[in-house]
C-alpha cells in the first residue's frame, strides 16, 4: 500500500478533521458529509484517517471483521465457529466507494466465480462488508443515484446488511461511518438524505496566500518523498493516535449536565429543527468533543464547537434561499450561549 | 519555449504567430508529461480529429522511454477491463478462477488515451481520478492493489462548450491545451534525443524550488480565481519538469512562466486586476533566479510580488482572445453539464427499474445475471456439450462429485435481466422578458417560476431557463440540478425590448430535443403575453412574428408542454401558440401559486408510463 498523506499534516480544515475525529470516538454520530469545492483536500483528509486510526482485534478468517469483544454483533458464520482465534493489529478499514459503483459491488451479490466453476451457491461480500466497523466514503455523494444512497445510508443506521436476491438469503453486520463529499455547485442532496448524516461540514479552499502556500509545500514534500514525510509526522500522529483511544475510554463516563440539556433543546427550538435528531446528534457530539479534550463533563464550549456542524443541514430552509444556515445557527448560538 | 513567450506577450501577433506560440507551448508540454506522466497527472487535448492533434500525440509518443506502455482506452470500458477482474470466457474454460489485468495496471508508467472525453460517463471519470490520486488499482474483488502510476491524456472533440470533460478529470489533469486554431503546417516539432529525456529524468528528482516561486504560483492562481489548489500544486509540478528538461537544478522564471500559460491561464475563472501603470511603464525586472546556494534566504515580498506580476503576465498572454467575455456564461454554465457525460445515464437502464425480459451480455459489465435464462438458455445444449471432446469442453472440475452430471456453460449463454425505469425530468422554462411583459408582469412570472422551482427541488428534476428579450433568445441556464443558480439566473434577469416569441421558442425547442437525446423526459413551461412583435429574423411586424411563433410552435407539438399567459387578460395568441404546441394553457391572471403548480404537476404526470 502506498504511503498516505498524514491527517496531522493537513493544512486547516479544521472544522472536518474534528467531524472525522468526533466520529472516529463515536461512530454512532450518523455519518460525516463534506461539502466543498474541488481541490480542497476533501478526499486526502478522509484518506488520511486510514492511517491514522488505531488498529483493532478481529476474528481470524472472518470476512467481515467481527469484532472479538462483541460476540453479540458477530456475523452468522462467527456465531457458527466452535472456538475463535483473535488477529490483532488489523487496520481500519477506509472503503474508497466510485461514484458509479453497481448495487451488486455495494451490498455483495451471488458469486460467480464459485457458482460456475463448481456449481455453489455462495455469497461475495461487497464494499459494505469491507466497510464493517470502519469508515465507507463516497466522493461526489451527491451525484450518487438516489436508491444507492437511501441503500447506504439505511444500512448505515441499522448496522446490518440484509441481501435477499438471486436465491440468496444473507445478513451480515455492516456497522460504518457513512462519509460523503461532494460540491452543492453540481447537484443538491435531497434534505431528506441530508438530514439523516450526523454531522455536516462545509469545506472551504483558504483565501489567504500564506495558507495557500504552506498546503502546496507540504503536498510537494509528501509527493517528493513519501516515507520520509511521514516518518517527519509520525509523531504528531502517534499523539493524535494516542488522543483518539484515551477519548473512546473516557466517552462513556463524560458527564452532561441537566443545564447543558437544556441549553442544546433551547438551541434546537430557536432553529427550528425537526425532530429529536438534532439534538440528540448535538449532545453526542459535544460528549466525543468533551472526551478528546479529557474533560469529565460537557461544557458550553464543547456545543459552541459542534453546533454549526450538527444542526446546519437540518434548518427547515427555503430550497432556493442562498443565505447560508451556517450564519442562522451562528446567530442562534450567539443570543443563547454566553 | 522562449519564442513562445515573446509571442504570446506581443500585443500585435498575428493569428499566425499565435498558432505557433501555441503549438510551441503545446510541442513543450508533451515533452514534460512524457518526463514525469505521474506527477503532471495528465493533459486535456481540445482538439478535433486531425493531423495537428495525430502530430501532438507521435511527439509525446516519440518522447516517451521505448518500453513506457501507451493505451487507448475504448468508449464505454467496463469495469473489468479498466481494473481487472474475472476473465470470464477463460474461467469457463480452464474451470478455475482466471484474473485479467485492467488497463489502467498495463499502463502503469506510461499514458492512458482517453478519447471523446467529453462523454465520458461520470463513474469512468471517478474511478481514473481515484486512480491518479491513489497511484494504485485496488482490484474489485479485494486482492494486492496494482501499482499504476500514470499520465491521462484526454482528448476533448466537444463542438461547443456545452459538453466538456467531468470535472473530477479536468481538475486532476495539470495542463488544458486548446489545438483547435494551429494548421497542420504549424505542427512539427523536433522529439528531443532519449539521451537527453533520460537525462532530464534522472535530474527531475533533484530540481529544488524557491520559497518565492511556490508563493508566486499561489498568488497568480488566487488573483485567476482558480479556488482548487490543486492547480498551484501541478502548476509547480510542470514547472520542475521544464527546469529538468532545461537542464537546470532550479526552478527560474521561464519555467514558472510556461507553468503559468499551461496550467493556470486556462483554469481562470476571473480576469486578474491590471499592473499598475507605472509597472507597465518600465518592463517588470525578472527575477533571476539566484545562482548560489541559498535556498533558506527568504525571498523579501517585493521580490515575491515582482514574480507574481511576471506570472499574471504570462497568463494574461495566454488566455485566448474572447475568452474573457465568456467567462462569465462559463461560469454560470460550469458544473452544469459539466459534472457528467451523457452516455452513463442510458446504461443506468440496465440495472434498475422493473425488469422487462432478458438480453445476452456479459455480467461483468454491471448488468444482473438472470440465472434461470442463463440455464435455460443453456440446457438444450447440454447432451452436445457433454459428448463433445475434452478440448472443446474443458470445463474440468478437480474437485467436482464424481460422477455428479455436469452443466456446461458458455459465455454465449449468459442472460442479463434487463430494466426500465422511469426516466429523469427537466423541466425547461422560457420566460418573456421583453419590454410589454416586463410592463406586465415579468417580477409575478419570475415568483411563478421560483415556486415551479421549489417544485422541481422536491422531485429531483433538472432545470433549464432560457429567456427572450430583444432580437434574441438566450439559454440562461443550461440543464441542472442546481436549483439557486436556476434562481440566480432569472433574478439577474433584465426586461425590456421587443418580444422575439419564435425565437424563443426555437430556443426551447432545439433544448427540448437536446433533452429527449439524453434520454430525459423534457417538460417546457412557457411564460410569455403573447404580443410577439420579432420575426425569426429579427425583422419587426406583428403578423410576421405571429406566424413565425406557431410555426415554431408547432415543432414542440408531442412534448408536454404548458404555456402561463402573463398578460393582464388572457390574451388570444397566447392560447393558438398552446394549441399549436399541444400543450395547457394557464392565464396567470387567474392563476394563484397552488394552481400553477397543480397545473405544471398535471402537464408533469401525462409522463408517467
Amino acid at each position: 500500500m502506498r504511503v498516505l498523506f498524514p491527517f496531522s499534516a493537513i493544512v486547516g480544515q479544521d472544522e472536518m478533521k474534528l467531524a472525522l475525529l468526533i466520529a472516529a470516538v463515536d461512530p454512532g454520530i450518523g455519518g460525516v458529509l463534506a461539502f466543498g469545492d474541488r481541490g480542497t483536500g476533501k478526499s486526502t483528509t478522509v484518506r488520511a484517517l486510514a492511517a491514522l486510526l488505531p488498529p483493532m482485534a478481529a476474528v481470524e478468517g472472518c470476512r467481515y471483521a467481527c469484532d472479538p469483544a462483541a460476540p453479540g454483533d458477530f456475523c452468522d458464520d462467527c456465531r457458527a465457529r466452535g472456538s475463535i482465534a483473535i488477529r490483532h493489529g488489523v487496520a481500519v478499514p477506509v472503503v474508497d466507494m466510485p461514484l458509479g459503483a453497481t448495487e451488486d459491488r455495494v451490498v455483495g451479490a451471488l458469486d460467480l466465480e464459485r457458482a460456475l466453476a463448481r456449481g455453489e451457491k455462495a455469497f461475495e461480500p461487497g464494499l459494505l462488508a469491507r466497510a464493517n466497523r470502519g469508515f465507507l466514503y463516497i466522493d461526489e455523494v451527491n451525484l450518487l443515484e438516489d436508491h444507492l444512497v437511501d441503500l447506504l445510508l439505511d444500512v448505515a443506521a441499522s448496522g446490518e446488511n440484509v441481501v435477499e436476491r438471486e436465491g440468496l438469503s444473507v445478513r451480515h453486520p455492516a456497522r460504518f461511518v457513512l462519509v460523503g463529499s461532494g460540491n452543492p455547485e453540481e447537484g443538491e442532496l435531497r434534505p431528506q438524505l441530508l438530514d439523516r448524516f450526523g454531522l455536516s461540514v462545509e469545506v472551504r479552499t483558504p483565501g489567504d496566500i500564506p495558507t495557500r502556500v504552506a498546503v502546496v509545500k507540504r503536498r510537494d514534500a509528501f509527493e517528493r518523498d513519501r516515507e520520509a514525510f511521514a516518518a517527519q509526522w509520525r509523531e504528531a500522529e502517534d499523539a493524535q493516535r494516542a488522543r483518539i483511544v484515551a477519548a473512546r475510554a473516557l466517552l462513556p463516563t463524560v458527564g452532561v449536565a441537566d443545564a447543558i440539556l437544556e441549553k442544546t433543546a433551547e438551541i434546537c427550538l430557536r432553529l427550528g429543527t425537526d425532530g429529536l435528531r438534532a439534538e440528540l446528534t448535538l449532545i453526542r457530539a459535544a460528549r466525543a468533543v468533551a472526551a478528546l479534550e479529557g474533560l469529565a463533563e460537557v461544557e458550553i464550549a464543547n456545543l459552541r464547537t459542534v453546533a454549526p456542524a450538527a444542526l446546519r443541514h437540518r434548518l427547515r430552509r427555503d430550497p432556493l434561499d442562498e443565505a447560508g444556515s451556517t450564519v442562522r445557527v451562528a446567530r442562534a448560538l450567539e443570543g443563547l450561549l454566553p | 519555449m522562449s519564442k513562445a513567450a515573446d509571442a504570446a506577450t506581443g500585443a500585435a501577433a498575428s493569428a499566425g504567430e499565435l498558432a505557433a506560440a501555441i503549438w510551441a507551448d503545446a510541442a513543450t508540454a508533451a515533452v514534460l508529461l512524457a518526463l514525469d506522466p505521474d506527477g503532471i497527472g495528465g493533459v486535456v487535448l481540445r482538439a478535433r480529429a486531425g493531423p495537428a492533434r495525430e502530430a501532438w500525440l507521435a511527439l509525446l509518443r516519440a518522447c516517451l522511454p521505448p518500453d513506457a506502455p501507451v493505451r487507448r482506452m475504448p468508449t464505454g470500458i467496463a469495469d473489468a477491463r479498466l481494473l481487472g477482474g474475472l476473465d470470464l470466457a477463460a474461467t469457463l474454460g480452464a474451470g478455475r478462477p482466471i484474473a485479467e489485468r485492467g488497463l489502467l495496471a498495463e499502463a502503469d508508467g506510461g499514458i492512458v488515451i482517453v478519447p471523446m472525453a467529453e462523454r465520458l460517463p461520470a463513474g469512468t471519470a471517478a474511478r481514473l481520478a481515484q486512480v491518479l490520486d491513489a497511484g494504485e488499482v485496488f482490484a474489485p474483488r479485494g486482492g494486492d492493489a496494482a501499482r499504476a502510476r500514470l499520465g491521462v491524456v484526454a482528448l476533448d472533440e466537444a463542438a461547443d462548450d456545452e459538453e466538456s470533460p467531468p470535472s473530477a478529470l479536468l481538475d486532476r489533469l495539470a495542463i488544458h491545451l486548446d489545438l483547435d486554431i494551429v494548421p497542420p503546417r504549424v505542427a512539427v516539432a523536433e522529439v528531443p534525443p532519449q539521451a537527453l529525456m533520460a537525462d532530464a529524468r534522472l535530474r527531475l528528482a533533484a530540481v529544488a524550488a524557491d520559497d518565492d516561486a511556490t508563493e508566486a504560483l499561489c498568488a497568480t492562481a488566487l488573483a485567476l480565481g482558480i479556488d482548487s489548489l490543486r492547480a498551484p500544486l501541478l502548476a509547480r509540478r510542470v514547472a520542475f519538469a521544464s527546469a529538468a528538461f532545461e537542464g537546470r537544478d532550479r526552478v527560474g522564471a521561464d519555467d514558472l512562466a510556461l507553468a503559468t500559460r499551461l496550467v493556470l491561464a486556462p483554469r481562470a475563472t476571473r480576469l486578474p486586476q491590471s499592473a499598475e501603470p507605472e509597472q507597465e511603464a518600465e518592463p517588470p525586472p525578472p527575477p533571476p533566479p539566484p545562482p548560489d546556494e541559498t535556498p533558506t534566504e527568504a525571498a523579501t515580498p517585493e521580490e515575491t510580488q515582482a514574480l507574481a506580476d511576471v506570472l499574471l503576465e504570462a497568463a494574461r498572454a495566454a488566455l485566448p482572445k474572447g475568452l474573457l467575455e465568456r467567462l462569465q456564461a462559463a461560469a454560470l454554465a460550469r458544473g452544469a453539464a459539466r459534472t457528467a457525460g451523457r452516455a452513463g445515464e442510458q446504461r443506468a437502464g440496465d440495472v434498475r427499474g422493473r425488469p422487462i425480459g432478458t438480453r445476452t451480455g456479459d455480467p461483468r459489465d454491471g448488468g444482473k445475471l438472470n440465472l434461470i435464462e442463463t440455464l435455460r438458455a443453456a440446457a438444450p445444449w447440454q447432451k452436445l456439450r457433454a459428448s463433445a471432446p475434452a478440448a472443446s469442453a474443458p470445463l474440468a472440475q478437480p474437485d467436482a462429485v464424481a460422477g455428479r452430471p455436469r452443466l456446461h456453460i458458455r459465455k454465449a449463454d449468459f442472460r442479463l435481466t434487463r430494466h426500465v425505469q422511469r426516466r429523469e425530468t427537466t423541466t425547461i422554462f422560457g420566460v418573456d422578458a421583453s419590454g410589454s411583459s416586463a410592463l406586465n408582469r415579468l417580477a409575478e412570472a419570475k415568483g411563478a417560476v421560483e415556486l415551479l422551482l421549489a417544485d422541481c427541488y422536491v422531485r429531483r428534476d433538472r432545470v433549464a431557463v432560457v429567456a427572450f428579450r430583444g432580437r434574441a433568445a438566450e439559454i440562461l441556464l443550461p440543464p441542472t440540478r442546481a436549483l439557486a443558480r436556476a434562481r440566480r439566473s432569472l433574478a439577474g434577469l433584465p426586461g425590456g425590448g421587443g418580444t422575439p416569441l419564435a425565437l424563443g421558442i426555437d430556443a426551447l425547442v432545439a433544448l427540448a430535443m437536446a433533452e429527449r437525446r439524453a434520454q430525459r423526459t423534457p417538460t417546457v413551461v412557457l411564460l410569455t403575453d403573447g404580443r410577439a412583435n420579432i420575426a425569426r429574423d429579427g425583422s419587426g411586424g406583428r403578423p410576421k412574428a405571429e406566424a413565425d411563433s406557431l410555426a415554431a410552435a408547432k415543432l414542440l407539438f408531442g412534448f408536454s408542454a404548458l404555456v402561463v399567459d402573463t398578460s393582464p387578460r388572457p390574451h388570444p395568441f397566447a392560447r393558438q401558440i398552446a394549441t399549436a404546441m399541444g400543450g395547457r394553457y394557464l392565464p396567470l391572471p387567474y392563476a394563484r401559486a397552488e394552481s400553477l403548480s397543480a397545473a405544471v404537476r398535471a402537464t408533469l404526470d401525462l409522463n408517467k408510463p
